[in-house]
């Protein structure tokens, strides 16, 4: 191993550019191979003077010496790890803001870890304090329009292959909401569980269609169940009733059978089912087109309306 | 543990009035006692960050301990968050660690 080259050089370590010129320039000339033939140490010590005065000499060289990061002969030192990988580590536990071993500069307080991450922490401190209620569960079921409007019992298969029998009470509306207790998620230290949330959503019905606690329905009616006003038979939500046609009446016309509609349920009342006439006049009748011929009937313009509009 | 002689092995620059006062003002925190201090790796490091603040950055030595403070505040954040990171790592399921991973991209 090389030897410090400021004590090769025996100068100090503030000497000046000239000091240590000089002292190489006297070092040199007193072990220089030349002047000393076949004396191994002298050479040896002339290599030692001329590593030294390789790094003294240069300004920049002699810098990097004093901080360290270049050895004696002017190799590359490993740089020092920096700071920063250290602070980053465990070891930065050392110099901690709140507080460190000997009492840290800061008067400020540090932070916790607890006071950084509130939410974080205040869900644990629940969590762990007690029992605990299970989540909520979330499903959807679909059903039928009278289903719904009459009420019923589906099967829900649940993702984990459970199945779970949902009474779908009357009157059940799209969009609403059953709840099953206790049948969500598992509570936590003995706390109760979960409910199950059944979303209820509804198929559309071919020609029954509901608003609120009435039923719409157009009804095909024949001219002459319409113009005599005779007695048919009407599909409503709980079967078909039978209905007298008011005798003249006239497609669009809206006859309502009270209590037909969505059968009470909770506080609502049994809604009503409204019916709205279409005279459909079937196939071709001669009877019909002789008696039309030989009568022209009241004056009457159904399009009057239309001529008058732009 | 490292003596205050290797410091000064190792850090050539290192001027003993310098060193001590650091120690004093606590900016350094060996352990031990004066004439028999016993430093860290973390010490040597950190003496070269206080040398190289003070020689390449030129900050005063009066303005050291704001940005030691500073730089020890930042420091300990970025543990916690590593020791964050490493408790959701232990502890999260995966599809958690994604959408969270997803929602810090946005």
């Amino acid at each position: 191993m090389a030897d410090d080259p400021y004590k090769v050089l025996g100068v100090a370590k503030d000497a000046t550019e000239a000091q240590i010129r000089a002292a190489y320039r006297k070092l040199a000339k007193k072990h220089h191979p030349d002047l000393n033939p076949g004396n191994k140490t002298a050479e040896e010590q002339f290599k030692k003077v001329s590593a030294a005065n390789e790094i003294l000499s240069d300004a920049a060289k002699r810098a990097r010496y004093d901080a360290g990061e270049i050895d004696e002969t002017g190799a590359e030192k490993a740089p020092p790890r920096g700071y920063r990988e250290y602070a980053d580590a465990a070891p930065g536990a050392r110099y901690a803001y709140s507080g460190g071993e000997s009492g840290g500069p800061g008067g400020f307080g540090g932070e916790n870890f607890e006071d950084l991450f509130e939410n974080l922490f205040a869900d644990r401190a629940t969590r762990q304090s007690g029992p605990a209620r299970g989540r909520d569960a979330q499903y959807s079921l679909s059903a039928g329009f009278l289903d719904a409007i009459n009420g019923a019992t589906k099967r829900l298969t649940l993702p984990d292959g459970q199945t779970l029998d949902v009474k779908i009470p009357p009157g059940t509306a799209d969009g609403d909401v059953l709840r099953l207790r206790g049948r969500g998620s598992p509570g936590r230290n003995n706390g109760p569980a979960g409910d199950a949330l059944i979303e209820i959503r509804i198929a559309p019905h071919p020609f029954f269609t509901r608003d609120g606690q009435d039923i719409a329905l157009t009804l095909p009616v024949t001219l002459r169940e319409a113009v005599l006003g005779e007695k048919i038979s009407v599909p409503t939500p709980a079967g078909p009733v039978a209905m007298t046609v008011k005798a003249g009446a006239d497609t669009g016309t809206k006859m309502r059978l009270k209590g037909r509609g969505v059968p009470a349920h909770g506080q609502f009342p049994a809604g009503d089912l409204y019916v709205t006439l279409e005279i459909h006049l079937g196939p071709p009748d001669a009877a019909l087109e002789t008696f039309l011929r030989g009568n022209k009937g009241p004056k009457f313009d159904p399009r009057a309306a239309m001529e008058s509009a732009p | 543990m490292i003596t205050i002689e290797r410091i000064f092995l190792e850090i050539r620059n290192l001027d003993p009035a310098d060193l001590d006062r650091w120690i004093a003002e606590q900016y350094i925190r060996p352990e031990g006692e004066p004439g028999a201090w016993r430093f860290q790796e973390i010490d040597v490091a950190r003496i070269r960050l206080i040398i190289e603040l003070r020689d390449t950055l030129e900050i005063t030595e009066p303005a050291l301990p704001t940005v030691l403070s500073l730089l020890d505040q930042l420091y300990e954040l970025r543990r916690q968050m590593r020791q964050l990171n490493a408790a959701m790592e232990a502890t999260l399921p995966v599809e958690m660690r994604t959408a969270l991973a997803l929602r810090l991209e946005r």
